[in-house]
């Protein structure tokens, strides 16, 4: 009887299925004749490029953050990207992992004004920064966001290295790809033509994004001596390895914690294995 | 837990004895995981997945408990309580990445766990009863797994939240108010955060409970093996400790090798990177796809897009989307019947040359299925998973009983020592026919 019932619920699932696979591939058929494939092309598909691979000194089992670049980045995120995008998840006292001191730090955070209560009104104010406050938000709200920036919120960056697939490569790609839109792409895809207030950058998922290139001439920030030349590559590379930083701040502690993990490990396998040989040893199995 | 062929325990040390006496607890662990519980003597490497899950299991607990120390469950600040713990809290980050990927590798051990169940025929009389919990064990993980992965109150987890709950708005009728029930409201929001947090918490003790109802049931007929032969004296078993424990003891090695790698070197490999975007409900993510664990079955969910009507009047019985939320969970439910539905007297795959080639095909097609479920939903994709869905409900539903009636199976040895012995003078002689002496001797 379970047999019996069990077989007619397999024949009426997997009957269904077969007609919605006709009927699939019938309605497939004119497009595949039309277009070659599954799913008419469209101007993501085709002109979305995949992020430019850096070789980072983070990458891999054993990579570091370098803390030169690190600080080079929170210079230009500082200079370029605070007009727009916050950072609200980061603490100004982590900034210590750069390798600033209780000094620099002290004085990074003063520069920022934090929201705090007036101690005599008990009013909302503002008030210098401290090491433990976090950096605050540029806008009050997503409403104020979008009136400054045409309509589109600048996204908070404490995250943006994990947020998007890989992340670093992204940041980077994304800064120093913008570029005027292909006459292929406007060829193929009319319809396709970067909007008003929006700018063509092909590492953006839907290809046109509302951020102006906000790195757009060399020495736009000055380094300081005996740092590499601020080209706009240069200074993407850095702002890159900052937010990754500022993403995954463990990083090197989670590292070097895995590498004594995994040697430990091996070590208790070899022990483990040897302790199994031996006990199996006078027993065919 | 005494089960009928336990060793007695005839305590040793006094202190023990003591014990003994007044609480048989030593007498349970010996008989459990001791010298005391006489085991088939060839177990191979797939044995190793029920302990391995035990100890995932026990790392979700630990990591778990420690997390929900630090976590707020609200969905004003429950995004940056994560962050919180992955940036201050001591070692938070390895709790936060043990928790995550735990979750992943708790999935991959229960996967092999149930597909070693599968091919030998685990599931067969004696021991449908562990077959039986197995399956509420699957399904409570899998509800466990989902009301943890809505926590971060990232992107994926609301719209994921949204999706799942809405599975239920198919049902006529009462489906939406269920899910306004279920949520506590007409979207995802704080009152549907709190009560899945209490349930994320809840349920894993659930899952806890039924894994020793579990273990209990395995004691009865005790562990199969290999051959699907079953014990038929000393001769042919091993007692678990210090037999198994030593290579459970290995096993575990590789195990958590391998769970290093990930939670360490590539700790979000098999997330989304949506997730790190805090949840809004006014923007949709691109894609909404649930944790890779879940993707078969969000592949035959998504497979069904053709209403049931009758034909010539345009009458819609039941809609598409409702037909794959019922084969979604149909296709889990099945394996409930799965001991009744394969009714070939040989328990191990091993011997039987029919159904091995079918167990290959639904392993290709699980994993086929897996992938149109991580994809997006457009073609191929849904015409693949069609096909795929198609042969897995045949497979269970239709192909498993024909086999079990028209299977010639390979002659089985006659015991579990012939076997082992047989396998080792093959591999002494260095013998070039595959037949083992065994086969030639029945």
């Amino acid at each position: 009887m379970v047999r019996f019932l069990g077989g007619l619920v397999g024949l009426f699932f997997a009957g269904m299925l077969l007609l919605s696979f006709i009927w699939g591939a019938v309605s497939a058929v004119p497009v595949v004749a039309e277009y070659g494939k599954f799913v008419p092309p469209t101007a993501e598909q085709e002109f979305h490029k995949h992020p430019m691979q850096v070789a980072w000194s983070f990458s891999g089992p054993f990579g570091k953050y370098d803390k030169a670049q690190l600080q080079r980045g929170f210079q230009v995120y500082s200079e370029v990207c605070a007009a727009c995008h916050s950072l609200h998840q980061i603490a100004f006292r982590s900034l210590a992992d750069l390798g600033y001191n209780e000094a620099e730090i002290k004085a990074i955070a003063k520069a920022h004004q934090v929201p705090a209560i007036d101690p005599n009104t008990g009013e909302a104010t503002t008030t210098e920064g401290a090491p433990a406050d976090k950096f605050p938000l540029v806008y009050p709200n997503d409403v104020a966001a979008r009136a400054a920036n045409n309509n589109a919120i600048p996204p908070d960056l404490s995250l943006m290295a994990k947020a998007r697939h890989d992340g670093s490569n992204y940041i980077h790609s994304l800064l120093v790809g913008y570029q005027d839109q292909p006459a292929e792409l406007l060829r193929k895809f009319p319809d396709a033509k970067t909007g008003e207030g929006l700018h063509y950058n092909p590492y953006f998922a839907n290809l046109n994004l509302a951020m102006a290139p906000p790195l757009s001439a060399e020495g736009q920030v000055t380094y300081a001596e005996g740092q590499p030349k601020p080209t706009i590559d240069q200074m993407a590379q850095d702002v890159s390895a900052f937010l990754t930083w500022a993403a995954e701040p463990k990083m090197e502690t989670r590292k070097s914690t895995g590498v004594g993990v995994m040697i430990f490990l091996l070590f208790g396998t070899v022990l483990a294995y040897m302790a199994y040989q031996n006990i199996w040893a006078a027993k065919e199995h | 837990m005494s089960f009928p062929w336990a060793e007695h325990y005839t305590p040793k040390n006094p202190v023990m004895k003591w014990v003994d006496e007044r609480l048989p607890l030593p007498r349970l662990v010996y008989n459990a995981v001791g010298a005391g519980y006489p085991v088939p003597r060839n177990l191979n490497y797939f044995w190793n997945f029920g302990v391995l899950a035990g100890v995932a299991l026990t790392i979700q607990l630990v990591t778990g408990i420690i997390l929900a120390m630090h976590y707020a469950a609200n969905a004003g600040i429950a995004f940056d309580s994560v962050e919180h713990i992955m940036r201050d809290v001591n070692s938070g980050w390895l709790m936060r990445y043990a928790h995550a990927n735990g979750a992943s590798f708790f999935f991959i051990v229960v996967y092999l766990h149930i597909f070693r169940g599968l091919f030998y025929g685990s599931y067969k009389a004696p021991r449908e009863m562990v077959w039986l919990l197995g399956v509420v064990i699957f399904l409570l993980m899998m509800a466990t797994a989902f009301l943890g992965y809505v926590l971060p109150w990232g992107q994926m987890s609301f719209w994921g939240a949204q999706v799942i709950t809405g599975l239920f708005a198919a049902i006529p009728v009462v489906g939406e108010p269920i899910q306004t029930w279920l949520l506590g409201g007409f979207a995802p929001g704080n009152a549907s955060l709190n009560r899945f947090f209490s349930l994320h918490y809840l349920l894993p003790f659930v899952l806890a409970g039924v894994i020793i109802l579990h273990i209990w049931a395995l004691h009865i007929p005790g562990s199969s093996n290999p051959t699907g032969v079953e014990v038929k004296g000393p001769q042919d078993t091993v007692p678990f400790h210090p037999y198994y424990t030593a290579k459970d003891g290995f096993g575990l090695g590789i195990f958590l090798i391998i769970f290093a790698l990930a939670l360490f070197f590539a700790p979000n490999a098999m997330g989304h990177p949506d997730n790190y975007i805090a949840a809004n409900p006014m923007s949709t993510p691109a894609h909404i796809v649930p944790e890779w664990y879940f993707w078969p079955f969000y592949a035959i969910l998504r497979a069904f897009t053709m209403d049931l009507t009758i034909p010539f009047t345009g009458i819609v019985i039941i809609e598409a989307k409702l037909l794959g939320v019922l084969a979604m969970f149909a296709s889990i439910l099945l394996l409930f019947f799965l001991s009744w539905i394969d009714t070939s007297p040989v328990r191990s795959g091993k011997y039987r040359p029919l159904f091995k080639k079918f167990f290959v095909l639904l392993v290709i097609d699980v994993f086929i299925l897996g992938y149109c479920g991580g994809a997006p939903a457009e073609e191929p994709y849904v015409m693949i998973s069609q096909l795929a869905a198609a042969y897995y409900f045949a497979h269970f539903l239709i192909i498993l009983p024909i086999i079990a009636s028209i299977e010639r199976p390979d002659p089985l040895p006659g015991s579990i020592t012939e076997a082992v012995l047989a396998k080792s003078t093959n591999k002494n002689d260095d013998a070039a026919d595959a037949v083992p002496a065994a086969a030639a001797a029945e």
